[in-house]
Protein backbone atom coordinates (compact mmCIF):
# COMPACT_ATOMS: atom_id res chain seq x y z
CA UNK A 1 0.00 0.00 0.00
CA UNK A 2 1.35 3.43 -0.93
CA UNK A 3 2.85 5.50 1.89
CA UNK A 4 1.07 8.85 2.15
CA UNK A 5 3.45 11.67 3.01
CA UNK A 6 2.79 15.19 4.29
CA UNK A 7 4.27 17.42 1.57
CA UNK A 8 3.48 20.80 3.03
CA UNK A 9 0.89 22.64 5.11
CA UNK A 10 -0.44 26.04 6.10
CA UNK A 11 -2.54 27.62 8.81
CA UNK A 12 -4.16 30.98 8.07
CA UNK A 13 -5.61 32.19 11.36
CA UNK A 14 -6.08 35.41 13.33
CA UNK A 15 -2.68 34.73 15.00
CA UNK A 16 -0.60 33.91 11.93
CA UNK A 17 -0.54 33.24 8.20
CA UNK A 18 1.96 30.36 8.06
CA UNK A 19 2.32 27.13 10.02
CA UNK A 20 5.64 28.34 11.45
CA UNK A 21 4.12 31.64 12.62
CA UNK A 22 1.18 29.85 14.20
CA UNK A 23 3.35 27.31 16.01
CA UNK A 24 5.62 30.09 17.30
CA UNK A 25 2.57 31.99 18.61
CA UNK A 26 1.28 28.89 20.39
CA UNK A 27 4.67 28.30 22.00
CA UNK A 28 4.46 31.89 23.29
CA UNK A 29 0.92 31.30 24.64
CA UNK A 30 -0.65 33.77 22.18
CA UNK A 31 -4.37 33.13 21.67
CA UNK A 32 -6.61 34.60 18.97
CA UNK A 33 -9.58 34.79 21.34
CA UNK A 34 -10.83 38.30 22.19
CA UNK A 35 -14.04 39.81 23.53
CA UNK A 36 -16.04 41.17 20.56
CA UNK A 37 -18.93 43.55 20.55
CA UNK A 38 -20.38 43.89 17.06
CA UNK A 39 -23.46 43.43 14.90
CA UNK A 40 -23.21 39.63 15.08
CA UNK A 41 -24.66 39.58 18.57
CA UNK A 42 -26.74 41.73 20.93
CA UNK A 43 -24.31 40.97 23.73
CA UNK A 44 -20.49 40.83 23.71
CA UNK A 45 -18.98 37.41 22.96
CA UNK A 46 -15.57 35.77 22.97
CA UNK A 47 -14.27 34.46 19.64
CA UNK A 48 -11.08 34.19 17.59
CA UNK A 49 -11.85 36.35 14.54
CA UNK A 50 -9.91 38.05 11.77
CA UNK A 51 -9.79 41.85 11.83
CA UNK A 52 -12.85 43.33 10.11
CA UNK A 53 -10.81 44.70 7.20
CA UNK A 54 -9.10 41.38 6.41
CA UNK A 55 -10.45 39.06 3.69
CA UNK A 56 -13.52 41.19 2.87
CA UNK A 57 -15.92 39.75 0.26
CA UNK A 58 -15.21 41.13 -3.20
CA UNK A 59 -16.85 40.69 -6.60
CA UNK A 60 -14.66 37.70 -7.40
CA UNK A 61 -14.17 35.83 -4.13
CA UNK A 62 -15.94 35.75 -0.78
CA UNK A 63 -14.06 35.84 2.53
CA UNK A 64 -14.43 32.05 2.75
CA UNK A 65 -12.87 31.57 -0.69
CA UNK A 66 -10.12 34.13 -0.01
CA UNK A 67 -9.15 32.20 3.12
CA UNK A 68 -8.94 28.94 1.17
CA UNK A 69 -6.89 30.63 -1.57
CA UNK A 70 -4.52 32.31 0.91
CA UNK A 71 -3.97 29.05 2.76
CA UNK A 72 -3.44 26.92 -0.37
CA UNK A 73 -1.15 29.56 -1.93
CA UNK A 74 1.14 29.47 1.07
CA UNK A 75 1.08 25.66 1.32
CA UNK A 76 2.10 25.42 -2.35
CA UNK A 77 5.09 27.73 -1.87
CA UNK A 78 8.40 25.91 -2.20
CA UNK A 79 6.72 22.80 -3.59
CA UNK A 80 7.04 21.79 -7.23
CA UNK A 81 3.59 20.21 -7.53
CA UNK A 82 2.09 19.70 -10.96
CA UNK A 83 -1.32 21.17 -10.12
CA UNK A 84 -2.73 20.50 -13.60
CA UNK A 85 -1.85 16.79 -13.53
CA UNK A 86 -4.89 14.51 -13.69
CA UNK A 87 -3.64 12.68 -10.56
CA UNK A 88 -3.45 15.89 -8.50
CA UNK A 89 -6.69 16.46 -6.60
CA UNK A 90 -8.35 19.12 -4.46
CA UNK A 91 -10.57 18.47 -1.43
CA UNK A 92 -12.41 21.32 0.27
CA UNK A 93 -13.74 20.96 3.83
CA UNK A 94 -16.31 23.31 5.34
CA UNK A 95 -19.47 23.27 7.40
CA UNK A 96 -21.12 26.50 6.28
CA UNK A 97 -18.91 28.07 3.58
CA UNK A 98 -20.60 31.19 2.20
CA UNK A 99 -23.67 31.00 4.43
CA UNK A 100 -23.17 34.62 5.64
CA UNK A 101 -24.47 35.75 2.23
CA UNK A 102 -27.96 34.79 3.48
CA UNK A 103 -27.65 37.59 6.04
CA UNK A 104 -27.18 40.39 3.51
CA UNK A 105 -28.51 39.26 0.14
CA UNK A 106 -32.00 38.54 -1.15
CA UNK A 107 -32.58 34.85 -1.72
CA UNK A 108 -32.64 34.16 -5.46
CA UNK A 109 -31.65 31.11 -7.54
CA UNK A 110 -28.39 32.95 -8.31
CA UNK A 111 -27.67 33.44 -4.61
CA UNK A 112 -28.45 29.78 -3.91
CA UNK A 113 -25.83 28.83 -6.47
CA UNK A 114 -23.33 31.37 -5.12
CA UNK A 115 -23.70 29.91 -1.63
CA UNK A 116 -23.27 26.30 -2.81
CA UNK A 117 -20.02 24.72 -1.60
CA UNK A 118 -19.39 23.22 -5.03
CA UNK A 119 -19.37 26.74 -6.50
CA UNK A 120 -16.61 27.80 -4.09
CA UNK A 121 -14.70 24.59 -4.79
CA UNK A 122 -14.83 25.28 -8.53
CA UNK A 123 -13.65 28.88 -8.10
CA UNK A 124 -10.73 27.79 -5.93
CA UNK A 125 -9.90 24.91 -8.27
CA UNK A 126 -9.87 27.27 -11.26
CA UNK A 127 -7.74 29.82 -9.43
CA UNK A 128 -4.93 27.29 -9.07
CA UNK A 129 -5.49 25.41 -12.34
CA UNK A 130 -6.52 21.98 -11.05
CA UNK A 131 -7.90 19.84 -13.89
CA UNK A 132 -9.47 17.09 -11.75
CA UNK A 133 -12.96 17.59 -10.31
CA UNK A 134 -12.77 19.12 -6.80
CA UNK A 135 -14.30 17.11 -3.94
CA UNK A 136 -16.22 18.79 -1.10
CA UNK A 137 -16.61 17.21 2.35
CA UNK A 138 -19.28 18.75 4.59
CA UNK A 139 -19.71 16.56 7.64
CA UNK A 140 -20.11 18.95 10.59
CA UNK A 141 -17.13 19.30 12.92
CA UNK A 142 -15.32 16.18 11.68
CA UNK A 143 -15.15 17.61 8.12
CA UNK A 144 -11.43 18.42 8.32
CA UNK A 145 -10.42 15.00 9.64
CA UNK A 146 -12.70 13.25 7.17
CA UNK A 147 -11.16 15.28 4.32
CA UNK A 148 -7.64 14.15 5.35
CA UNK A 149 -8.79 10.53 5.67
CA UNK A 150 -10.60 10.71 2.31
CA UNK A 151 -7.42 12.06 0.67
CA UNK A 152 -5.35 9.28 2.26
CA UNK A 153 -7.73 6.66 0.89
CA UNK A 154 -7.95 8.15 -2.60
CA UNK A 155 -4.14 8.26 -2.75
CA UNK A 156 -3.74 4.72 -1.46
CA UNK A 157 -6.25 3.42 -4.00
CA UNK A 158 -4.10 4.95 -6.75
CA UNK A 159 -6.78 7.32 -8.02
CA UNK A 160 -4.62 10.30 -7.06
CA UNK A 161 -0.93 10.74 -6.45
CA UNK A 162 -1.20 14.08 -4.67
CA UNK A 163 -4.11 15.80 -2.93
CA UNK A 164 -4.41 19.35 -1.67
CA UNK A 165 -6.80 19.29 1.31
CA UNK A 166 -8.03 22.70 2.42
CA UNK A 167 -10.70 23.70 4.92
CA UNK A 168 -12.15 26.97 6.15
CA UNK A 169 -15.12 28.41 7.99
CA UNK A 170 -16.14 32.02 8.62
CA UNK A 171 -18.03 33.08 11.75
CA UNK A 172 -21.07 35.23 11.12
CA UNK A 173 -24.41 35.91 12.76
CA UNK A 174 -25.85 32.69 11.31
CA UNK A 175 -23.39 30.43 13.12
CA UNK A 176 -22.99 32.49 16.30
CA UNK A 177 -26.74 32.90 16.86
CA UNK A 178 -27.25 29.17 16.31
CA UNK A 179 -24.76 28.15 18.98
CA UNK A 180 -26.16 30.88 21.26
CA UNK A 181 -29.66 29.45 20.74
CA UNK A 182 -28.31 26.17 22.13
CA UNK A 183 -26.77 28.01 25.10
CA UNK A 184 -23.53 26.44 23.89
CA UNK A 185 -21.32 29.57 23.85
CA UNK A 186 -18.97 29.99 26.80
CA UNK A 187 -19.23 33.19 28.84
CA UNK A 188 -15.41 33.16 29.02
CA UNK A 189 -12.64 31.97 26.70
CA UNK A 190 -13.37 28.23 26.54
CA UNK A 191 -11.86 25.85 29.13
CA UNK A 192 -11.44 22.38 27.59
CA UNK A 193 -11.67 19.42 30.00
CA UNK A 194 -11.76 21.85 32.95
CA UNK A 195 -14.10 21.56 35.93
CA UNK A 196 -15.44 25.09 35.22
CA UNK A 197 -15.98 24.68 31.48
CA UNK A 198 -19.27 26.07 30.23
CA UNK A 199 -19.25 25.82 26.46
CA UNK A 200 -17.46 26.57 23.25
CA UNK A 201 -15.71 29.63 21.89
CA UNK A 202 -16.02 30.00 18.11
CA UNK A 203 -13.17 30.82 15.78
CA UNK A 204 -12.45 31.34 12.11
CA UNK A 205 -9.53 30.27 10.02
CA UNK A 206 -8.25 28.03 7.26
CA UNK A 207 -5.87 25.12 7.08
CA UNK A 208 -4.30 23.23 4.18
CA UNK A 209 -2.43 19.92 4.12
CA UNK A 210 -0.87 18.57 0.93
CA UNK A 211 -0.54 14.77 0.84
CA UNK A 212 1.30 12.65 -1.71
CA UNK A 213 2.42 9.08 -2.37
CA UNK A 214 5.41 10.35 -4.34
CA UNK A 215 8.50 9.45 -2.24
CA UNK A 216 10.27 12.57 -3.44
CA UNK A 217 7.94 14.48 -1.10
CA UNK A 218 8.84 12.36 1.92
CA UNK A 219 9.76 14.99 4.49
CA UNK A 220 9.46 12.67 7.44
CA UNK A 221 5.75 12.58 8.35
CA UNK A 222 3.06 10.21 7.04
CA UNK A 223 -0.66 9.78 7.60
CA UNK A 224 -1.09 6.10 8.39
CA UNK A 225 -4.68 5.49 9.45
CA UNK A 226 -8.05 7.06 10.01
CA UNK A 227 -11.77 6.52 10.13
CA UNK A 228 -15.20 7.73 11.15
CA UNK A 229 -18.20 6.38 13.02
CA UNK A 230 -21.71 7.39 14.05
CA UNK A 231 -23.17 7.38 17.57
CA UNK A 232 -26.68 6.45 16.37
CA UNK A 233 -27.87 8.12 19.56
CA UNK A 234 -28.79 11.81 19.20
CA UNK A 235 -28.48 14.48 16.49
CA UNK A 236 -27.15 17.25 18.72
CA UNK A 237 -25.69 15.51 21.79
CA UNK A 238 -22.76 13.12 21.87
CA UNK A 239 -22.82 9.45 22.79
CA UNK A 240 -23.37 8.69 26.46
CA UNK A 241 -20.65 6.03 26.45
CA UNK A 242 -17.97 7.20 24.00
CA UNK A 243 -18.00 3.71 22.46
CA UNK A 244 -18.42 5.01 18.94
CA UNK A 245 -15.52 7.49 19.03
CA UNK A 246 -13.48 4.65 20.56
CA UNK A 247 -14.60 2.50 17.61
CA UNK A 248 -13.23 5.12 15.16
CA UNK A 249 -9.97 5.36 17.16
CA UNK A 250 -9.60 1.57 17.22
CA UNK A 251 -10.29 1.32 13.48
CA UNK A 252 -7.62 3.96 12.88
CA UNK A 253 -5.11 2.11 15.08
CA UNK A 254 -5.85 -1.15 13.27
CA UNK A 255 -5.38 0.46 9.87
CA UNK A 256 -2.11 2.00 11.07
CA UNK A 257 -0.92 -1.34 12.44
CA UNK A 258 -0.49 0.16 15.89
CA UNK A 259 -1.74 -0.58 19.39
CA UNK A 260 -2.86 2.03 21.91
CA UNK A 261 0.52 1.94 23.66
CA UNK A 262 2.16 3.20 20.44
CA UNK A 263 0.30 6.53 20.61
CA UNK A 264 2.55 9.19 22.14
CA UNK A 265 0.16 12.14 22.08
CA UNK A 266 -3.49 12.98 21.37
CA UNK A 267 -4.70 16.20 19.80
CA UNK A 268 -8.23 16.06 21.18
CA UNK A 269 -11.37 17.84 19.97
CA UNK A 270 -11.92 19.32 23.46
CA UNK A 271 -14.66 21.80 22.58
CA UNK A 272 -15.22 22.59 26.28
CA UNK A 273 -18.91 21.72 26.28
CA UNK A 274 -19.82 19.60 29.28
CA UNK A 275 -20.90 16.64 27.21
CA UNK A 276 -18.31 16.61 24.41
CA UNK A 277 -15.34 16.57 26.75
CA UNK A 278 -16.96 13.96 28.99
CA UNK A 279 -17.71 11.70 26.02
CA UNK A 280 -14.25 12.20 24.56
CA UNK A 281 -12.56 11.31 27.85
CA UNK A 282 -14.68 8.14 28.06
CA UNK A 283 -13.75 7.20 24.49
CA UNK A 284 -10.05 7.81 25.09
CA UNK A 285 -10.24 5.63 28.20
CA UNK A 286 -12.14 2.88 26.34
CA UNK A 287 -9.43 2.93 23.67
CA UNK A 288 -6.78 2.49 26.38
CA UNK A 289 -5.26 5.92 25.80
CA UNK A 290 -6.04 7.63 29.13
CA UNK A 291 -2.35 7.96 30.03
CA UNK A 292 -1.29 9.52 26.71
CA UNK A 293 -0.55 13.26 26.92
CA UNK A 294 -3.41 15.20 25.37
CA UNK A 295 -4.21 18.78 24.45
CA UNK A 296 -7.05 20.84 23.03
CA UNK A 297 -6.19 23.91 20.93
CA UNK A 298 -9.67 25.46 21.25
CA UNK A 299 -8.30 27.98 23.77
CA UNK A 300 -6.02 29.37 21.02
CA UNK A 301 -8.21 29.19 17.91
CA UNK A 302 -11.72 28.68 19.25
CA UNK A 303 -13.75 26.05 17.43
CA UNK A 304 -12.98 26.62 13.75
CA UNK A 305 -15.62 24.06 12.66
CA UNK A 306 -14.79 22.71 9.17
CA UNK A 307 -11.21 23.98 9.47
CA UNK A 308 -10.62 22.57 12.98
CA UNK A 309 -9.57 19.07 11.91
CA UNK A 310 -7.01 20.59 9.54
CA UNK A 311 -5.64 23.39 11.73
CA UNK A 312 -5.34 21.10 14.76
CA UNK A 313 -3.78 18.27 12.71
CA UNK A 314 -1.21 20.70 11.30
CA UNK A 315 -0.21 21.85 14.79
CA UNK A 316 -0.02 18.20 15.87
CA UNK A 317 2.23 17.44 12.87
CA UNK A 318 4.43 20.37 13.88
CA UNK A 319 4.52 18.94 17.43
CA UNK A 320 5.69 15.65 15.92
CA UNK A 321 8.43 17.42 13.93
CA UNK A 322 9.64 19.47 16.89
CA UNK A 323 8.97 16.87 19.63
CA UNK A 324 7.06 19.58 21.47
CA UNK A 325 3.56 19.38 22.93
CA UNK A 326 1.58 22.61 23.12
CA UNK A 327 -0.37 23.15 26.39
CA UNK A 328 -4.15 23.56 26.75
CA UNK A 329 -5.13 27.16 27.53
CA UNK A 330 -8.13 27.46 29.82
CA UNK A 331 -7.49 24.16 31.56
CA UNK A 332 -6.80 24.25 35.32
CA UNK A 333 -8.46 21.33 37.02
CA UNK A 334 -9.68 18.07 35.53
CA UNK A 335 -13.45 18.17 35.10
CA UNK A 336 -14.27 14.90 33.35
CA UNK A 337 -15.29 11.78 35.31
CA UNK A 338 -12.76 9.57 33.50
CA UNK A 339 -9.51 11.53 33.92
CA UNK A 340 -7.28 12.10 30.92
CA UNK A 341 -3.73 13.41 30.84
CA UNK A 342 -4.24 17.07 29.84
CA UNK A 343 -1.00 18.94 29.02
CA UNK A 344 -0.67 22.20 30.91
CA UNK A 345 2.89 23.18 30.03
CA UNK A 346 5.00 23.37 26.91
CA UNK A 347 6.55 19.89 26.96
CA UNK A 348 9.59 18.52 25.14
CA UNK A 349 9.18 14.80 24.57
CA UNK A 350 10.14 12.32 21.87
CA UNK A 351 7.08 11.74 19.65
CA UNK A 352 6.57 9.11 16.93
CA UNK A 353 2.84 8.41 16.55
CA UNK A 354 0.06 10.89 17.26
CA UNK A 355 -3.73 10.72 17.17
CA UNK A 356 -6.16 13.51 16.23
CA UNK A 357 -9.85 13.15 17.10
CA UNK A 358 -13.08 15.08 16.55
CA UNK A 359 -16.81 14.68 16.99
CA UNK A 360 -19.76 16.67 15.76
CA UNK A 361 -23.49 17.21 15.34
CA UNK A 362 -25.28 14.33 13.69
CA UNK A 363 -23.41 11.96 16.05
CA UNK A 364 -20.30 11.82 13.87
CA UNK A 365 -16.81 10.94 15.13
CA UNK A 366 -13.49 11.01 13.30
CA UNK A 367 -9.91 9.97 14.02
CA UNK A 368 -6.63 10.15 12.12
CA UNK A 369 -3.08 9.04 12.96
CA UNK A 370 0.17 10.70 11.86
CA UNK A 371 3.58 9.12 12.23
CA UNK A 372 7.24 9.91 11.70
CA UNK A 373 8.26 8.10 8.52
CA UNK A 374 11.00 5.50 8.87
CA UNK B 1 -8.11 -4.72 -5.93
CA UNK B 2 -11.58 -4.95 -7.37
CA UNK B 3 -14.51 -4.94 -4.99
CA UNK B 4 -17.02 -7.71 -5.51
CA UNK B 5 -20.15 -5.76 -4.66
CA UNK B 6 -23.67 -5.51 -5.93
CA UNK B 7 -26.75 -3.31 -5.61
CA UNK B 8 -29.31 -5.21 -3.48
CA UNK B 9 -31.98 -2.54 -3.72
CA UNK B 10 -32.67 0.91 -5.16
CA UNK B 11 -35.25 3.45 -4.04
CA UNK B 12 -36.09 6.84 -5.54
CA UNK B 13 -38.39 9.63 -4.47
CA UNK B 14 -38.90 12.59 -6.79
CA UNK B 15 -41.60 14.41 -8.75
CA UNK B 16 -44.43 13.23 -6.50
CA UNK B 17 -43.60 9.58 -6.98
CA UNK B 18 -41.84 6.73 -5.23
CA UNK B 19 -40.17 3.87 -7.06
CA UNK B 20 -38.27 0.86 -5.84
CA UNK B 21 -36.08 -1.52 -7.79
CA UNK B 22 -37.29 0.08 -11.02
CA UNK B 23 -41.01 -0.26 -10.27
CA UNK B 24 -43.36 2.63 -9.48
CA UNK B 25 -44.76 2.12 -5.96
CA UNK B 26 -46.76 5.27 -5.36
CA UNK B 27 -47.73 8.53 -7.00
CA UNK B 28 -48.97 11.26 -4.70
CA UNK B 29 -51.34 14.15 -5.14
CA UNK B 30 -49.76 16.74 -2.86
CA UNK B 31 -48.06 19.41 -4.96
CA UNK B 32 -46.02 20.90 -2.10
CA UNK B 33 -42.90 19.05 -1.06
CA UNK B 34 -43.65 19.01 2.70
CA UNK B 35 -47.19 17.82 1.98
CA UNK B 36 -45.97 15.09 -0.35
CA UNK B 37 -43.43 13.79 2.17
CA UNK B 38 -46.17 13.39 4.77
CA UNK B 39 -48.35 11.74 2.14
CA UNK B 40 -45.61 9.16 1.48
CA UNK B 41 -45.16 8.58 5.21
CA UNK B 42 -48.89 7.90 5.63
CA UNK B 43 -49.30 5.88 2.44
CA UNK B 44 -46.65 3.38 3.52
CA UNK B 45 -48.09 3.32 7.08
CA UNK B 46 -44.75 4.22 8.61
CA UNK B 47 -44.70 4.73 12.34
CA UNK B 48 -41.81 6.78 13.69
CA UNK B 49 -42.65 9.87 15.70
CA UNK B 50 -39.22 11.45 15.14
CA UNK B 51 -40.24 11.87 11.49
CA UNK B 52 -42.35 14.92 12.31
CA UNK B 53 -39.44 16.66 14.04
CA UNK B 54 -37.16 16.35 11.03
CA UNK B 55 -36.47 19.00 8.40
CA UNK B 56 -37.40 18.28 4.79
CA UNK B 57 -33.95 16.97 3.85
CA UNK B 58 -33.90 14.46 6.71
CA UNK B 59 -37.54 13.50 6.04
CA UNK B 60 -36.73 12.79 2.39
CA UNK B 61 -33.55 10.87 3.17
CA UNK B 62 -35.19 8.95 5.99
CA UNK B 63 -38.26 7.98 3.90
CA UNK B 64 -36.08 6.84 1.01
CA UNK B 65 -33.82 4.78 3.29
CA UNK B 66 -36.81 3.29 5.09
CA UNK B 67 -38.43 2.12 1.85
CA UNK B 68 -35.04 1.03 0.45
CA UNK B 69 -34.37 -1.29 3.37
CA UNK B 70 -37.92 -2.63 3.73
CA UNK B 71 -38.05 -6.31 2.73
CA UNK B 72 -34.54 -6.09 1.25
CA UNK B 73 -32.20 -5.86 4.20
CA UNK B 74 -31.28 -8.43 6.80
CA UNK B 75 -30.15 -6.19 9.62
CA UNK B 76 -29.22 -9.17 11.79
CA UNK B 77 -26.55 -10.14 9.26
CA UNK B 78 -24.43 -7.13 10.22
CA UNK B 79 -22.90 -5.60 13.33
CA UNK B 80 -23.71 -1.87 13.81
CA UNK B 81 -20.14 -0.84 12.90
CA UNK B 82 -20.27 -2.82 9.64
CA UNK B 83 -22.93 -0.69 7.95
CA UNK B 84 -21.82 2.59 6.35
CA UNK B 85 -23.55 5.58 4.77
CA UNK B 86 -22.13 7.71 1.94
CA UNK B 87 -24.39 10.52 0.74
CA UNK B 88 -24.03 13.51 -1.54
CA UNK B 89 -26.11 16.44 -2.75
CA UNK B 90 -25.83 19.85 -4.42
CA UNK B 91 -27.47 22.17 -1.92
CA UNK B 92 -26.16 20.91 1.40
CA UNK B 93 -28.74 21.98 4.03
CA UNK B 94 -29.61 25.30 2.33
CA UNK B 95 -33.35 24.61 2.48
CA UNK B 96 -33.16 24.55 6.28
CA UNK B 97 -30.49 27.27 6.43
CA UNK B 98 -32.97 29.71 4.88
CA UNK B 99 -35.65 28.72 7.40
CA UNK B 100 -33.25 29.04 10.31
CA UNK B 101 -32.06 32.47 9.09
CA UNK B 102 -35.70 33.63 8.96
CA UNK B 103 -36.03 32.69 12.65
CA UNK B 104 -32.94 34.73 13.62
CA UNK B 105 -34.75 38.04 13.13
CA UNK B 106 -37.21 36.96 15.79
CA UNK B 107 -35.87 34.29 18.16
CA UNK B 108 -33.17 31.99 16.74
CA UNK B 109 -34.57 28.47 16.81
CA UNK B 110 -32.31 25.68 18.09
CA UNK B 111 -34.74 23.14 16.62
CA UNK B 112 -34.10 24.62 13.16
CA UNK B 113 -30.38 25.29 13.70
CA UNK B 114 -29.60 21.65 14.40
CA UNK B 115 -30.73 20.77 10.87
CA UNK B 116 -28.39 23.27 9.21
CA UNK B 117 -25.86 20.53 8.45
CA UNK B 118 -26.47 17.94 5.71
CA UNK B 119 -24.99 15.04 7.69
CA UNK B 120 -27.78 15.36 10.29
CA UNK B 121 -29.77 13.22 7.84
CA UNK B 122 -27.10 10.51 8.20
CA UNK B 123 -27.51 10.83 11.98
CA UNK B 124 -31.29 10.37 11.69
CA UNK B 125 -30.95 7.23 9.57
CA UNK B 126 -28.24 5.92 11.90
CA UNK B 127 -30.45 6.47 14.98
CA UNK B 128 -33.37 4.71 13.32
CA UNK B 129 -31.36 1.65 12.26
CA UNK B 130 -28.51 1.68 14.80
CA UNK B 131 -25.96 1.98 12.01
CA UNK B 132 -22.61 3.04 13.49
CA UNK B 133 -20.14 2.48 10.67
CA UNK B 134 -18.09 4.76 8.47
CA UNK B 135 -20.14 7.66 7.10
CA UNK B 136 -19.45 10.69 4.94
CA UNK B 137 -21.32 13.53 3.28
CA UNK B 138 -20.05 15.07 0.02
CA UNK B 139 -21.32 18.11 -1.89
CA UNK B 140 -21.19 18.16 -5.69
CA UNK B 141 -23.12 20.01 -8.38
CA UNK B 142 -24.43 16.77 -9.89
CA UNK B 143 -24.46 13.16 -8.73
CA UNK B 144 -20.95 11.90 -9.45
CA UNK B 145 -21.61 8.17 -9.80
CA UNK B 146 -18.00 7.38 -10.75
CA UNK B 147 -16.69 9.02 -7.58
CA UNK B 148 -19.26 7.29 -5.35
CA UNK B 149 -18.52 3.90 -6.96
CA UNK B 150 -14.77 4.29 -6.42
CA UNK B 151 -15.08 5.69 -2.90
CA UNK B 152 -17.56 3.05 -1.69
CA UNK B 153 -15.81 0.11 -3.37
CA UNK B 154 -12.51 1.24 -1.86
CA UNK B 155 -14.07 1.03 1.62
CA UNK B 156 -15.44 -2.45 0.83
CA UNK B 157 -11.99 -3.50 -0.45
CA UNK B 158 -10.43 -2.41 2.81
CA UNK B 159 -13.12 -4.10 4.95
CA UNK B 160 -14.15 -0.75 6.41
CA UNK B 161 -17.78 -1.70 5.98
CA UNK B 162 -19.69 -4.77 4.84
CA UNK B 163 -22.87 -3.03 3.69
CA UNK B 164 -23.46 0.54 2.60
CA UNK B 165 -26.32 2.85 1.78
CA UNK B 166 -25.15 5.39 -0.75
CA UNK B 167 -26.66 7.92 -3.10
CA UNK B 168 -28.11 11.36 -3.54
CA UNK B 169 -30.62 13.30 -1.40
CA UNK B 170 -31.21 16.92 -2.35
CA UNK B 171 -33.90 19.41 -1.31
CA UNK B 172 -34.34 23.08 -2.08
CA UNK B 173 -37.63 24.96 -2.02
CA UNK B 174 -40.15 22.76 -3.79
CA UNK B 175 -37.52 20.72 -5.65
CA UNK B 176 -36.51 17.37 -4.23
CA UNK B 177 -34.80 14.28 -5.47
CA UNK B 178 -33.53 11.21 -3.66
CA UNK B 179 -32.04 8.02 -5.06
CA UNK B 180 -30.44 5.57 -2.66
CA UNK B 181 -28.68 2.27 -3.25
CA UNK B 182 -28.16 -0.59 -0.83
CA UNK B 183 -24.77 -2.09 -1.64
CA UNK B 184 -23.62 -5.44 -0.28
CA UNK B 185 -20.74 -7.83 -0.85
CA UNK B 186 -20.80 -10.72 -3.27
CA UNK B 187 -22.24 -11.32 -6.70
CA UNK B 188 -25.73 -10.12 -7.51
CA UNK B 189 -27.91 -9.46 -10.51
CA UNK B 190 -26.88 -5.80 -10.52
CA UNK B 191 -23.13 -5.18 -10.02
CA UNK B 192 -22.40 -1.99 -8.10
CA UNK B 193 -21.01 0.24 -10.84
CA UNK B 194 -21.40 3.88 -11.84
CA UNK B 195 -23.28 2.75 -14.95
CA UNK B 196 -25.82 0.85 -12.87
CA UNK B 197 -26.36 3.85 -10.59
CA UNK B 198 -27.04 6.15 -13.55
Amino acid sequence: MAGVYIVSDNITSPIGTTTADNFAQLKNSVSGIRLHNNSMSAKPFYASLFDGDAYVDNAQYTKFEQLLIASITNALEDTSLDIAASKTGLIISSTKGNISLLETEAQTPELNKRIALHTSAKLVSKHFGFTSQPIVVSNACISGILAIVTAMRLIRSGQYETMVVSGADVISKFILSGFQSFNAISSQPCKPFDADRDGITLGEGAGTIILSSNPKYNKGIRVIGGGSSNDANHISAPSRTGEELAQAINASLKEAGLSSSDIDFISAHGTATIYNDEMEAKAITLAGLQAAPLNSLKGFYGHTLGAAGLIESIIAIQSLKENTIIPTPGFNQIGVPTPVNVCTELTSVSLKNILKTASGFGGCNGAVIFSKAD
Amino acid sequence: MAANTHISATCSISKQSVSKNGKALFTGTEASMPGFLVEVYKHFKLNYTRFYKMDSLSKLGWLTSELLLKDNFDKEAYAPAEVGIVFANANSSLDSDVKYMASVADIPSPALFVYTLPNIMIGEISIRNQFKGEAAFFVSEKFDAAFIEQYVNNLFDNNIFKACICGWVDVLGNDYKATLFLVEKGNGAIPFTAGNMN
